[in-house]
């Protein structure tokens, strides 16, 4: 991250969202949102007396309610760039007009109260999507507490635990009294492989980083146990079969098969109650805390975003590439790739790896003048077009546009951005619209071919 | 099967799998649940637990299941689990440990005829260095309560020559009494 902002070919924007995109591949104009950070980005100098001064504690989202920040913060330590933000929703002169401490407390008075969202306007020829995921709601799920069990935690909770500069400094504790955790539950498919309360899909990453948290666990505080509760464990990955098999073997971690059917509370502990189906026999376990590997779902506000860059996404809000195998960061715009998991759930170097055929597509697309493109285009018969723009309503991609044409206005498409589907050749009710290949004679060409075919000498 | 057992953090959760590795030197902990030594075994199909079953009881630490089990009774030690075990566990071996956990801990066993032969056979073999059919048979018959079970196929197999009236002891028995209890030694310490 430091090192690509100071890339002098990239330019980075955070905390800010795309707002618009209009125009095609080699092409595109995107608006963008810069919210108002209310810190001056070029005088501020990371100093941190704002945060200092600031006399509003709140919640940490970073480290997922486990610690605190200020209104005024730097969401984590390695943030780029190292300048504070000011919480509107928490800010004592936002929401009550008073205060300015910071504003007191700024040398270089880098604080800016009242600061208004930017809008910016950049051209570009190509985007990469990567929006990522979020956590599916767990709270759905009553019967393990709900979200009222407050050491009911999920795999994010104990990643930011486990993290040796996080909240707890490392230390796998119990969020209602701090005491560190000596047995520990982790349930995997909170959610995934659930398609009548969660999600259908397996998540993917869940197995592995439970083994590490299991394997981190018995790092961190040798007096503990973990259990592993599972359906299966899914380990297809370079080493992660053995990883796995390292945490139950060498680390202690038992695995019982089955999926807990209740969590509830008893004294203070958490009572897990399950079922090792490999024998058959149900159990219970006195837990201190149990950790859920909630399934993985896409970014809130990925199918709005899909809207705006107008590529297709499926019920989930996952973003859909051209091809699974062939062409999987593609999307169907061209210009636009994807990569990550915002595509579906997937790990690191399965990312990394996608990222840089994104990166290469993308390096495809600029290394040519021209752009080479399938044949098969609509193409409108501007003299019989009657101007009722029906196409342009049915086109998926955004692909046609009005033009003038003396004093009449026609339907007119877009080539690079038209993904020859035929919606808006069935759509045009004068039949003024057709797609190269396959017009009208030719199909019939090609049906009565058909039909002939075995009476030709 | 035993009742619900709620597990707690004041007992150790590996105590049986190191009982185990004490005894045998078997590590079950490796077992990846495929089940293969189940799909071999000849008389899995007789038992109350699999030998997969025993496997996870260990890691369960369900002691109290597991000495009531019939799994290592019924076990004829053909070591068909041991050498198609994946991960090289020594599956036989976990089930003579069972056994002599079960004597040693003085429970019931949960077939105790096979118990019962069990201990006559060893009995035989450290009297005479080899088997006395004779005197196993009916010394096994006796203790089991059926004093005349199989009588009708002696004379058949007497005139046969499979089985004699009198014990014959080989030379080396004295070596042989103490190789057997040696082994029980070792399998203690080991
Ligand atoms: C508990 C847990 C532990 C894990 N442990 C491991 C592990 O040990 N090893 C491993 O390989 N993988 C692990 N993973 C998986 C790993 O987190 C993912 O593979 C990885 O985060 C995917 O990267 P990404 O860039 O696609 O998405 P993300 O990391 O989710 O990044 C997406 C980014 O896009 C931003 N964003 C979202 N929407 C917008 C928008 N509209 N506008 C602007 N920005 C937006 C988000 O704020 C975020 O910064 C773990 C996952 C979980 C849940
Ligand atoms: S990766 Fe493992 S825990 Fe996660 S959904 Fe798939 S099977 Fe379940
Ligand atoms: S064959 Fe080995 S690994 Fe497979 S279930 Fe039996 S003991 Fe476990």
């Amino acid at each position: 991250m430091t090192e690509s902002s100071q890339d002098p070919n990239i330019t980075l924007y955070t905390y800010s969202e795309v707002e618009e995109v209009k125009g095609y591949v080699g092409n595109f104009e995107v608006t963008i949102r810069k919210k108002a950070r209310s810190v001056d980005l070029d005088t501020c100098t990371g100093c941190g007396d704002c945060i200092q001064k600031c006399p509003k504690r709140v919640t940490s989202e970073f480290d997922m309610g486990l610690g605190r920040r200020k209104a005024v913060y730097i969401p984590y330590g390695q943030a780029v760039p190292n300048v504070p933000v000011i919480d509107k929703d928490t800010c004592l002169f936002y929401t009550k007009g008073k205060c300015r401490m910071c504003e007191e407390a700024c040398g270089p008075q880098a604080i800016r109260l009242g600061q208004e969202d930017e809008l910016i306007t950049e051209k570009v020829g190509a985007i990469v999507v990567a929006t990522g995921f979020d956590q599916w709601d767990w709270t759905k799920y009553g019967e393990y507490g709900g979200g009222e069990i407050e050491n009911v935690i999920t795999g994010l909770h104990m990643e930011r635990m486990l993290e040796s500069t996080g909240p707890t400094a490392g230390h796998v504790v119990r969020p209602s009294d701090g005491k560190e955790a000596e047995t520990v539950v982790f349930i995997q498919c909170a959610g995934s492989r659930d398609p009548e309360r969660g999600v259908s899909y397996c998540s993917r990453v869940c197995c592995m980083y439970t083994a590490k948290h299991a394997l981190m666990l018995k790092e961190h505080q040798p007096n503990s146990q973990a259990y592993v509760f599972y359906i299966d464990v899914r380990a297809p990955g370079k080493n992660y079969e053995e990883f796995y098999q390292k945490a139950q073997r060498d680390h202690g971690a038992i695995y019982v098969r089955g999926r807990p059917s209740k969590l509830f509370e008893r004294g203070d502990k958490v009572v897990v109650r399950g079922v090792d189906t490999l024998t058959g026999k149900t159990l219970e376990i006195e837990a201190d805390l149990v950790v859920l590997a909630t399934a993985l779902v896409p970014s809130k506000g990925s199918m709005e975003l899909a809207k705006k860059l107008n590529i297709p996404h499926d019920e989930y809000g996952f973003f859909s590439e051209v091809h699974p195998k062939l062409q999987p960061v593609d999307s169907v715009t061209k210009g636009i790739f994807l990569t990550g998991a915002c595509q579906f759930p997937r790990d690191i170097p399965d990312t990394v790896a996608m990222s840089g055929a994104a990166a290469a597509g993308v390096c495809a697309v600029f290394s040519q003048d021209n752009l080479t493109i399938e044949p098969r285009i609509a193409e409108v018969d501007e003299d019989r077009c009657s101007s009722c723009f029906n196409c342009v309503d049915v086109c998926p991609f955004g692909a046609i546009e009005i033009a003038t044409r003396g004093d009449r206005k026609v339907a007119h498409v877009q080539k690079s951005l038209c993904a020859g589907c035929g919606n808006c050749a069935s759509a045009c009710r004068v039949r003024a619209i057709d797609v190269d290949g396959f017009r009208d004679h030719q199909i019939y060409a090609q049906i009565r071919g058909a039909f002939e075919w075995g009476e030709r000498p | 099967m035993s009742e619900q057992e709620t597990k707690t953090s004041h007992t150790d959760p590996h105590a049986l799998r190191k009982l185990i590795l004490e005894l045998s030197g078997v590590d079950i902990g490796k077992c990846i649940q495929c089940g293969k030594c189940t799909a071999g075994c000849v008389v899995a199909n007789e038992t109350d637990w699999t030998p997969n079953q025993v496997m996870q009881l260990i890691r369960l630490n369900d002691m109290e299941t597991l000495l009531g089990s019939s799994m290592f009774w019924y076990c004829t030690s053909c070591q068909t689990c041991t050498v198609r075990c994946p991960v090289g566990i020594d599956i036989a071996k976990v089930m003579n440990t069972m056994r002599l956990l079960v004597l040693d801990k003085q429970v019931d066993p949960a077939e105790t005829d096979v118990a019962t032969v069990n201990k006559v056979f060893m009995r035989s073999l450290k009297a005479h260095g080899r088997v006395f059919e004779l005197g196993l048979v009916m010394n096994k018959n006796f203790r089991t309560g059926h004093p005349f079970q199989d009588a009708s196929m002696g004379p058949a197999m007497f005139s046969k020559g499979k089985i004699g009236l009198k014990p014959h002891n080989i030379k080396g028995r004295q070596r042989i009494k103490s190789i057997i209890r040696n082994a029980g030694r070792f399998l203690k310490r080991d």
